[in-house]
């Protein structure tokens, strides 16, 4: 996986950034700029912390890694100002602190950037940037040509171009994290907190994001890098924190330590096979997509999957593999081509009519798209049964009940009762909610769109031990992800998508990081 | 825009492709346009049809109908521009209006100023009221004002039962206001411009005025970033009820009687003048201006109607109307800039 | 003098207080007890409690004269609250709905007065109001269109056509045994006999959304458009059919506001709206979408019926009335927030062996200190 990464980012000419001064390499020293330990925090009685510990060096890039649920978030939180310490010592610069709210954490020079960052979508972007600090003038008022001025100078200083008069509507999430990172270095920031930065980007967008943070590690600032990806960890971070359950479990060197030792620190036993692909026997075919092409965002798309297969569908983010899904299930609609399933055209723009055609889909987005989180777990789980459950156009609220936990229980979805709204379920027990409702309806096809994004370790071996079982029993399966490793491990076949065209399909046995990654970026080769 | 962009590349995006985003976007700020470009329209082929609509006595006929809408209309947008709208203005203004009464007859002699103040001090606890339910208990302010705008009205109908107070009650100098002008303002206009002028200024170019916009934009995002969101808001319901409360006051020197039904049934009018001004009703965007510029539009039609001889009762339903163009022209026009904007994006990379 | 609403006000609290008390075995509760107590069963205790309070104390109130009364005073509101609860289930709502029962007044007496035959008068009135649904339909489902900003529009619209068709007119000359139907009563029970109209069409809402996939998918819809859309639920569609549905239904209301009080006019019904959206937000249905239900949204209706009608019977003026009614829709969504606080944080405590705490805390965090403020 490391060498992946290596290879991979060897592929780009490297154009880093120098944001070194000398009065700030100067301030590179023993002091950790931040150091948190014994750190406590319990809600009412729910502890959600119990012992964190931290410790960040000037010119330091820090992962903190552990499943959901380990307490990164509440520790995140409690460095972002959100919440309050319950217990424990927290310096910054070797001095006691105590934040009440965000603004004396940013006092303090402690930045934090969201997984999505969160900007104003109506502000322009340099007003994001300065928002409630905006320049004055001497009148008091907020003096618009200076602080387009500053935005562009810090721009200039990332070397990336973004205008800042443009509104953030529209902004990919990429460009939304630099002026997150703009931002922080507005704020003359000493401490980065990135959490989760990459689950959304795309290889040369990560690439990007990681030249950018080598460049802020040299020039002394200290970063705290939280991922549930292993090769970015290994790829960019000096050390490594595990956590577990609320407490801390170790540091290592990045050097000094291995993938599997790292994740049996995590999960506290070891994980048997992260890939378990077992080779099923291959069947009719099930899915016949033809010469499918939207004006604009793909074309002339043509590939079957068949039953028993797993067929991934690899390539950058915005290569058009969602889209391309979401076209053959009907949520979008296509301009040419048609689908076939079992040998029958779908309707096109018709989710039921895909539904009831016999596909199912697991979309990349479980808390918008895959749920309704404020529904219980059973509503859920029956809905996409909604029409077969009904007698005479009405529904039998127990029938539907059983036939929810049918599935929850057969996918071992870990909640007290049925009754409870699934938002309180774990990332992962939710995406087994969103398996088990596609599984009630006894699907042909199942499309899964990035299914272990962002849950643990654990389930995320789970849900690949399910899928690969699924293919065995006969249903043919299309996949969509962003991790590498995943799809190498996981394809039968896989089909590589570079800006809306299909650029390669290879079998498992060519499928090498290499040729995937080549194909994904064809065009750029030249 | 990116960092590994081979060097020429990075003069790839012509000036112009730049200046073109830049465009659009700040085209998408100036929301305020289509309302313009329609009141010169109205206002110029009424000319035509009837010189009398901008003689001297016309002019002033039309900023005066317009005054207390334009003064509601700019307290509703800041409102709204935090995602959240008041339904009970009608009714502060009602109360407000009736106490102003009350005071003249109550306290002879009271200094005008004095009567402003205490308008809009009462304006304010009113506003600050639906503030606190709205921020504290978290509960969607379409309902919480829904609830006041019953319980300011049963208030003004309990306190005036069935007195009325008429323009002979006060004194001559009140009324006055709405009937004296300076270069043709009427002096009631020229508080509202005022007003507009001063909400502007602090909705535009502080930082305070900012955090609403920003408030609106994403109310969760607001809070992580260290806005103070509930004092902000607090601070947009009660800057309304002030308005509200100078609305009343004024409502009171222009029109002959106040009593316990006065502003029934214009919260809906002065959210209708907001929207028409290119304040998005879901936060975020718009400015007052553009909210004052949608209310001269509403009450000037109404004038023109009379104008060119239409049938008076066409003039509500082409107020309807105005309102259904002007959602769906700021949707059009939304569509295109974020199209526009991704093709420069896409350019640019 | 506000003696009985303060009772009222009273008991609202307690009902809940009590269900707060016993919120911490919501996950494990059963069906049947969580709908024993849940928000809008609280409403019904309200208004079961109300009635026999009123039937006991109140002079006057247990007669069937006093029943025909309040019945045929709240029919219009009842009517139009069935599709107005489906429609904010969704997410969504309706402003127009007076708007266009005015209208639809207004067209039956223009075309009556124009010598149409009654049958004939009737269909084209409702048929407006279908269209006058179909209109809100086609702007708010099918362009997408902000349905606050859109039926404010068509409230002033539809209004602004009723004054197009009939000015300042009345028409009051309908067929006098058509008027005299609206008003009569079954027997000697004082009950409406346009009640078993209304009761066909509350069961037809309520059945629709409790029982049938159409409704599983309007709960879906009002709490995640994008979700209801990935297991396919038609999202235009169903909001587009709703939006003709409250059209229809505010055209009924139209129809038998005119027969009932015999007069055809354009302000009709006016301000009919806000008394419907506080009737049926104090039932229980969430102004965000996703919750609530048909028996709340009635009981709502019904309970703020009620009580207006028992302060007349006490001489009591509609200010109180108008008074109460804020104070009750504003108790009845405050309440809940703070309860819900205290359920939260004791449902957080009971299972955090079972749960990982971490997603559920920011807001387990936000309510708790929601409630500590409150306090």
């Amino acid at each position: 996986m490391k060498r992946f990464i290596l290879s991979y980012s060897s592929m780009w000419r490297h154009n880093l950034v120098m944001i070194n001064s000398p009065e700030m390499a100067a301030e590179r020293s023993k002091t950790p700029l931040l150091s948190i330990r014994g750190a406590a925090k319990a809600f009412g009685p729910v502890v959600a912390l119990a012992d964190g510990v931290v410790e960040i060096l000037p010119g330091e890039i820090h992962a903190l890694v552990g499943e959901n649920g380990a307490g990164k978030s509440t520790l995140v939180k409690i460095l972002a100002g959100l919440y309050n310490l319950d217990a424990g010592e927290f310096l910054v610069k070797g001095k006691p602190v105590a934040f009440r709210t965000v603004a004396d954490s940013k006092a303090e020079g402690i930045s934090v950037i969201y997984q999505e960052p969160t900007l104003f979508p109506d502000l322009t972007v340099a007003e994001n940037i300065f928002i409630g600090r905006q320049p004055k003038n001497a009148l008091g008022l907020i003096n618009r040509s200076a602080m387009r001025a500053q935005a562009r100078a810090l721009f200039d200083r990332l070397g990336v171009r973004i205008d800042p008069d443009r509104i953030a509507e529209g902004l990919s999430i990429a460009d939304q994290q630099i002026i997150e990172i703009a931002k922080a270095i507005s704020l003359d920031a000493s401490v980065l907190i990135m959490d989760e930065p990459t689950a959304a980007l795309s290889g040369i967008e990560v690439e990007r994001l990681f030249q950018v943070a080598r460049a802020l590690r040299a020039s002394g600032a200290g970063i705290l890098f939280i991922s549930h990806r292993f090769d970015e960890v290994f790829a960019l971070c000096d050390r490594i924190t595990v956590m577990r359950d609320g407490e801390y479990i170790s540091t290592h060197s990045t050097e000094s330590v291995t993938v599997p030792e790292i994740v049996h620190e995590m999960v506290g036993r070891d994980i048997g096979e992260l890939f378990p692909k077992v080779a099923a026997k291959v069947g009719d075919t099930i899915l016949n997509v033809s010469k499918l092409s939207r004006v604009g965002v793909f074309s002339d798309i043509s590939f079957e999957v068949k039953a028993g297969e797993i067929v991934a569908l690899a390539g950058l983010v915005g290569a058009g593999r969602t889209e391309v899904a979401r076209a053959v299930f009907g949520i979008d609609t296509y301009d040419q081509g048609f689908v076939e399933l079992n040998g029958t055209r779908l309707k096109r723009n018709n989710p039921q009519a895909a539904i009831d055609a016999g596909i199912g889909f697991v979309p990349e987005d479980r808390r918008k798209q895959g749920l309704v989180m404020d529904l219980s777990v059973a509503r859920n789980a029956a809905l996409t049964l909604r029409n077969r459950l009904s007698r005479f156009g009405l529904i039998n609220g127990t029938t539907e009940r059983r036939a929810a936990e049918e599935w929850t229980s057969r996918l071992q979805v870990k909640t007290a009762s049925q009754e409870y709204k699934v938002s309180t379920l774990s990332g992962g027990n939710q995406q087994k909610v969103v398996l088990a409702k596609w599984l009630a309806t006894e699907p042909i096809l199942l499309i899964v769109d990035e299914p272990t994004r962002g849950i643990d370790v654990g389930t995320k071996s789970e849900v690949h031990r399910l899928l690969s079982d699924l293919a065995g029993r006969g249903i043919a399966i299309l996949m969509i992800s962003s991790e590498l490793p995943e799809v190498l491990g996981m394809a039968d076949r896989v089909l590589v998508m570079h800006e809306g065209r299909i650029t390669a399909q290879l079998d498992r046995a060519d499928a090498t990081a290499e040729s995937v990654m080549h194909a994904a970026t064809a065009q750029l080769e030249h | 825009m990116t960092l590994t962009s081979p060097a020429p590349s990075q003069e790839t995006p012509p000036k112009t492709a730049r200046r073109a985003t830049r465009d659009f976007a700040s085209v998408l700020r100036w929301r305020e346009i289509p309302v313009t470009i329609a009141l010169i329209v109205l206002v110029g082929l009424t000319y035509l049809a009837n010189p009398l609509f901008l003689s001297q006595q016309g002019v002033k006929d039309l900023l005066l109908n317009a005054t207390i809408v334009i003064i509601l209309a700019v307290g509703q947008a800041m409102v709204i521009i935090t995602r959240n709208v008041d339904l009970s203005i009608g009714s502060i203004l009602g109360i407000v209006a009736f106490s102003t009464g009350t005071l003249f007859v109550a306290v002879p002699g009271i200094p005008i100023v004095l009567v402003f103040l205490t308008g809009m001090a009462l304006g304010a606890l009113l506003g600050a009221v639906n503030g606190l339910l709205v921020t504290i208990a978290k509960v969607p302010s379409l309902v919480i004002t829904l609830g006041t705008l019953y319980i300011y009205r049963g208030l003004n109908n309990a306190w005036a039962g069935g007195t009325q107070y008429f323009a002979g009650d006060r004194p001559d100098n009140f009324g006055a206001l709405s009937v004296d002008t300076i270069a043709g303002f009427p002096l009631i206009t020229l508080i509202a411009i005022v007003v507009v002028v001063i909400v502007a200024i602090f909705m535009a170019s502080t930082r305070p005025g900012r955090d609403l916009y920003a408030i609106g934009s994403d109310p969760e995002a607001a809070k992580l970033f260290g806005i103070p969101v509930t004092r902000r808001v607090l601070l947009a319901f009660l800057s309304n009820g002030i308005l509200a409360g100078l609305a009343g006051v004024l409502y009171a020197s222009r029109f002959n009687s106040v009593g316990a039904t006065t502003g029934t049934g214009l919260e809906f009018d002065i959210v209708a003048a907001a929207v028409v001004g290119g304040v998005a009703i879901f936060g975020g965007s718009g400015t007052v201006a553009g909210a004052a510029i949608g209310a001269l539009l509403l009450t000037t039609i109404t004038s023109a109607l009379t104008a060119i001889r239409v049938d008076k009762f066409w003039q509500q339903a082409i107020v309807g109307l105005l309102i259904l163009a002007a959602i769906i022209i700021d949707r059009v026009a939304r569509i295109r800039t974020q199209k526009k904007l991704r093709l420069s994006e896409a350019r640019d990379v | 003098m506000s003696n009985p609403p303060t009772e009222l006000l009273g008991t609202a609290t307690n009902k809940s207080g009590v269900r707060a008390s016993e919120v911490p075995s919501t996950g494990g509760r059963t069906g049947i007890a969580r709908i024993l107590l849940s928000r809008d069963t609280v409403m019904i205790y309200t208004l079961v409690f109300f009635v026999i309070y009123a039937a006991l104390f109140i002079p006057r109130f247990a007669s069937p004269v006093s029943t025909g009364f309040l019945l045929l005073d709240v029919i219009p509101a009842l009517l139009i609250a069935l599709p107005m609860t489906l429609v904010i289930i969704t997410g969504e709502i309706d402003l127009s709905v007076a708007s266009i029962a005015g209208l639809t007044s207004a067209l039956m007496g223009v075309l009556w007065a124009a010598g149409l035959d009654i049958g004939a008068v009737l269909l084209i009135s409702l048929l407006a109001g279908v269209l006058a649904g179909a209109f809100n339909g086609l702007l708010v489902a099918v362009l997408g269109l902000p349905s606050l900003a859109v039926t404010i529009g068509t409230l002033a619209l539809f209004r602004g056509l009723a004054l197009v068709v009939i000015g300042d007119n009345a028409v009051a000359n309908f067929p006098p045994e058509l008027t005299s139907f609206f008003t009569s009563k079954i027997g000697g029970t004082g009950i409406p006999t346009v009640m078993i109209g209304v009761i066909v069409v509350a069961i037809f809402f309520g059945v629709l959304l409790h029982f049938t996939p159409f409704g599983r998918g309007l709960f879906a819809l009002g709490y995640s458009k994008e979700a209801a859309t990935f297991v396919g639920i038609h999202v235009m569609r169903s909001k587009f059919w709703l939006y003709v549905a409250s059209g229809s239904v505010s055209a009924l209301a139209g129809i038998y506001w005119t027969l009932r009080y015999s007069s055809a006019r354009s302000d009709n019904a006016s301000g009919l709206e806000l008394t419907v959206i506080a009737a049926v937000l104090l039932g229980g249905v969430s102004i965000f979408g996703g919750k609530g239900s048909i028996p709340g949204a009635v009981a709502g209706v019904l309970l703020i019926g009620t009580i207006n009608f028992t302060l007349r019977l006490n001489r009591i003026s509609d200010v109180v009335l108008i008074i109460v009614t804020g104070t009750l829709l504003i108790a009845s969504v405050v309440a809940p927030s703070i309860f819900e606080g205290i359920s939260k944080w004791r449902h957080t405590r009971r299972n955090r062996r079972i749960l990982p705490p971490a997603s559920a805390l920011g807001a387990t965090r936000a309510t708790a200190s929601g409630v500590q403020e409150r306090k």
